[in-house]
């Protein structure tokens, strides 16, 4: 019998508020001192209140609004309760049955050009508070230190239904999730620094069929890769118990990442029973809808609109447009750059230059250089494309200019007229240099005379590199034909 | 009016002795000390005694009324604070060895605003384990007696605050009402102490026992005198989200004008079936002294009242299971020596460190929340809870208040109701109601019977605090039942 996966994803995602969700404690805890962070409500000290964070209601609506989801009128928080040490109160305050956000989708798009998007609804998106963080050292007789900074961040956790069909499903999922969650800067949404947790419910069913088999949850993925992989795997291994009669048994198991392996970390018969009831510190939440409609009206444009927009007002091509609406930062960048065009410059083509410099020699140096040094202003950019497809500079001199304003941040015109890095196209200028290329190279003379019409390049070559790239090539080979055509008659 | 040498002086006439200058703050809190070092040993109505910080307190307070800047009614006013009220740098136990070492770094809400307002704290007064019994005999570190009889309770659990002010060691004080913790101590007691309206007073700093019903209140040994603590600990606090915004009220302002025409209901389901013979006598003739001042007494049924003590033993254990989560032994409090692991140091902490009848809720919680019993507890008595509300807001279309019994019985002996935790339970059956509908009331000495004292209870709607008070004070202006005293010396 064949199978076929049914895939949920449950994402976690921290919200990057400058406080934390039920006190006013600042909520850098990656970059502060250990256990600085703290204050009576999130050590959970005797008779400390929770008080709601605003702006992480407003994120998490955000969230909720940008996939598509319906917003409470009324929602609630709940006590979700268990035992263990990294959960100050001994309850996490969470949303039980009355989330904030629910029933919306997100669209991936065709994986190919035969494809077609694939809607993946969204069951529900909720919010809560994170636990501190726990480092182990030594081994089995070790001890255990206790930071308490991340205790009351703001999370959300956003829930899909099981509509993702396979692995490579479900890594575009949460790759269009983060993409979502960045262009609203509502988080870093990054898996490596916990800021953006993955959790995966897979079952098997017979290919075809509309039911759903006993699934198991997968836990502890730190990269897009890793749900991919351990997805892969778990796929496999539920297919083998079945395929040999076997029956799968509803659990949690936990991603090892080094060894490629999921192992089983928690039965059914041990799982928890939260014992969530209202929480009584903290009254319903009605929720304005004049605040819900302005926080709609303050939604940026989403990745998907702006791709298509990109695509329709500057002929980008969908793979251009794609890769410079990926991240907001840099479509924003794109936009800027474009605006800053000189008059004159036709936007469609002016756009396509600036796209193949943005998604090219921009992007390398702008991650080699990992976020510091100056500022590369859109209008410079601008100023350098506007200088490449006049011609007034090669590509090579672009280059180094781009190098150059990456270094200083000066701008592309005084950079190009500093180092003299101006095309030489006028005769005058261009003709000692291909003199000099004809006398010292007989034998391409010699080449050429004899109908052999590409050695024309040796000698631009020559001038090029007596100019120091600064010569115009095409002018460069004009004049060389001109003069060795003289001499053939 | 009692003159200087009067060991129950309240604190408006203290004031205008001191105002006068013939009566100082040093003196009075020094009459204090010198009543809890002659009775303590007899009563252990505290926990801990700030001698040296009350005489300072003291000492500041003369220097303000000297030099015409003193602060309110308050100023010089010897209190004592239960012992489950937050005090920074103050030992602050709730009544359990799992917090006998535990000093707070803050100040609860009502202690900032005390000392505000010049009081001058005694010290922190015994109370049951996390304010969990009827007779404190529940605190872990030995019962309170009543100073009208050693041998019998003083009520509970703000037993240590209703007997210091009863006998002698404080003025006022400050006690915390979850289903009568106020008003029966303070019945058997024979003093005044109410229990605001839900909000009224902000919880912050209050060790939690159940969130949703719990709430500060004064004790005092008039009317007068609880209203003027009233209006010190009252109003909007935004640390704490139930805590209500409204304008500040002046209680003392609006306790004269009488009660000619106030209609008094009189629900029959209080004078329950075991009521004491002396108690019904007593409530009879306080409604006599009600009709004579020109109130409309009128009997009516509250059919919901028997079901309010299920609903009661449903919903605080619930609540306080999770609010007792947090003490794990990891960050304050008790802590294990013998555990070797993490959950060890949980379990052994809380065995060791919690007492019997907190167990005994813990595990009634536990149960009433978990999976498959959660509807038919949990979440039914949510729901009867909704109705006991608005079975208690019709009877307030009718009536402006509603007069009760506070306890079926004066205060009974020590041992004698601790191996039946059912009949405990019972005492607070007046009591309870109140709570569940997050109305204030007020229990105030209404009679005597075998020589000991019988509290009256008034019932108002939801920001009716105001006007019990009122009726409280009417009836007080027409007897002479607050001025008895306990004979202890």
């Amino acid at each position: 019998m064949e199978f076929e996966p049914v895939i949920g994803l449950e994402v976690h995602v921290q919200l990057r508020t400058s406080s934390k969700m039920f006190c006013s404690c600042a909520s850098d805890y990656q970059t502060a001192e250990p256990n600085t962070r703290v204050c009576p409500v999130c050590l959970a000290l005797p008779g400390a209140l929770p008080v709601i964070n605003r702006r992480a209601v407003e994120f998490a609506i955000m969230t909720g609004l940008a996939l598509n989801c319906r917003v409470a009128r009324i929602t609630k928080f709940d006590r979700k309760n268990y035992a263990y040490p990294d959960l100050m109160k001994g309850y996490q305050i969470s949303q039980y049955d009355v989330p904030i956000c629910e029933d919306g989708w997100i669209e991936l798009p065709p994986a190919d050009a035969q494809a077609q998007a694939h809607r993946v609804r969204i069951k529900r998106v909720h919010m809560e508070e994170d636990v501190a963080r726990l480092m182990h050292v030594g081994g089995a007789e070790g001890y255990t230190l206790m930071d308490i900074n991340r205790a009351g961040v703001p999370l959300i956790e956003v829930v899909s239904e099981p509509d993702l069909e396979s692995p490579a499903q479900a890594e575009a999922y949460i790759t269009q999730l983060q993409s979502t969650i960045r262009y609203l800067g509502v988080s870093t949404a990054n898996m490596e620094e916990g800021s953006f947790r993955c959790d995966a419910n897979v079952s098997l069913r017979p290919r075809g069929t509309r039911g759903l088999g006993t699934k198991v949850e997968v836990k502890n993925m730190n990269r897009v890769r890793a749900v991919g992989r351990a997805l892969e795997y778990e796929i496999e291994r539920q297919t083998q118990v079945l395929s040999k009669g076997g029956r799968i048994e509803q659990e949690t198991r936990g991603w090892v990442d080094d060894r490629e392996v999921t192992v089983s970390q928690r039965s059914k018969e041990e799982a928890h029973d939260y014992r969530y009831f209202p929480e009584p510190d903290l009254p319903p939440l009605e929720i304005d809808p004049a605040w819900v409609e302005g926080l709609t009206a303050s939604l940026p444009e989403l990745a998907p609109a702006r791709r298509s927009r990109l695509m329709s007002d500057y002929g980008l091509s969908e793979y251009d447009a794609a890769l410079i609406t990926a991240v907001r930062s840099t479509a924003d960048y794109f936009e800027a750059v474009v605006g800053a065009r000189p008059a004159g410059a036709e936007a469609a083509a002016f756009a396509k230059e600036a796209a193949n410099w943005i998604n090219g020699e921009f992007a390398r140096l702008a991650a080699a250089r990992n976020g510091e040094g100056p500022a590369v202003t859109p209008e410079n950019m601008a100023s350098l494309v506007a200088m490449f497809q006049a011609r007034t500079i090669s590509n090579a001199a672009a280059k180094q200019v781009l190098a150059e304003m990456f270094q200083t941040g000066k701008g592309a015109a005084a950079i190009v007229e500093e180092k003299g890095l101006k095309k030489v196209t006028d005769v005058g200028s261009l003709e000692p240099a291909v003199d000099q290329a004809i006398a010292a190279n007989p034998g391409a003379v010699d080449d050429y005379l004899k109908g052999k019409e590409t050695a024309v390049r040796f000698l631009v070559g020559q001038v090029m590199r007596a100019s120091k790239g600064r010569a115009d090539p095409v002018r460069a080979a004009e004049l060389i034909s001109e003069k060795l055509n003289a001499r053939k008659s | 009016m009692p003159g200087a040498g009067d060991i129950f002086i309240t604190a408006h006439a203290a004031r205008v002795l001191m105002d006068r200058g013939e009566l100082s703050s040093t003196d009075l809190t020094k009459h204090c000390l010198s009543r809890i070092s002659a009775l303590e040993d007899r009563l252990h109505s505290f926990l801990t005694v700030l001698e040296s910080s009350a005489l300072q307190d003291a000492a500041a307070s003369d220097a303000r009324r000297r030099s015409g800047t003193a602060l309110g009614p308050l100023d010089g006013i010897p209190i004592a604070i239960k012992d489950n009220i937050s005090t920074a740098g103050v030992r602050t136990t709730a009544g359990s060895k799992i917090l006998d070492s535990y000093v707070p770094p803050f100040d609860a809400h009502v202690v900032e605003r005390l000392r505000a307002s010049g009081a001058v704290i005694v010290g922190k007064a015994n109370l049951d384990e996390f304010a969990m019994g009827s007779s404190n005999e529940n605190s872990a570190f030995g019962p309170v007696r009543n100073p009208w009889d050693v041998n019998r309770v003083p009520g509970g659990s703000s037993g240590g605050p209703a007997a210091a002010v009863s006998a002698g060691e404080a003025v006022v004080s400050l006690g915390s009402d979850t289903g009568g913790s106020i008003r029966q101590p303070a019945a058997l007691c024979g003093i005044v102490g109410m229990k605001p309206t839900y909000g009224l007073v902000s919880r912050y700093g209050l060790i939690a026992f159940a969130s949703s019903l719990d709430q500060i209140g004064p004790f005092a040994r008039d009317v007068t005198d609880c209203a003027i603590l009233l209006e010190a600990i009252s109003g909007h606090d935004p640390r704490d989200s139930t805590s209500l915004q409204r304008p500040r009220e002046t209680f003392v302002g609006s306790l004269r004008g009488g009660i000619k025409g106030v209609r008094v209901g009189v629900p029959r389901e209080y004078l329950v079936d075991g009521i004491e013979p002396g108690v019904r006598r007593a409530f009879e003739s306080a409604l006599q002294t009600l009709t004579s001042l020109g109130a409309a007494v009128e009997e009516c049924s509250l059919p919901l009242t028997d079901q309010a003590l299920a609903v009661y033993y449903i919903l605080a254990p619930s609540e306080a299971s999770a609010n007792l989560a947090r003490f794990d032994g990891f960050k304050y409090g008790h802590s294990s020596p013998g555990a070797r692991t993490a959950w060890d140091t949980m379990d052994l902490s809380r065995a060791e460190g919690f007492g019997s009848e907190v167990k005994r809720r813990i595990l009634l919680g536990g149960y009433a929340l978990s999976a498959g019993y959660y509807d038919a507890y949990y979440k039914k008595a949510q729901q009867v809870r909704t109705l006991i509300r608005r079975e208690f807001a019709d009877a307030f279309e009718r009536f402006d208040a509603l007069v009760t019994p506070t306890s079926p019985t004066v205060a009974f002996k020590l041992g004698s109701r601790t191996q039946d935790p059912l009949s405990m339970y019972l005492s607070d059956v007046c009591t309870i109601p109140v709570n569940i509908a997050g109305l204030p009331g007020i229990s105030l000495p209404g009679g005597m019977s075998d020589g000991l004292p019988v509290g009256l209870q008034v019932i108002g709607p939801q920001f009716g605090d105001a006007r019990i008070l009122r009726i409280a004070y009417s009836y007080e202006q027409a007897t002479e039942w607050h001025l008895k005293r306990p004979e202890i010396n």
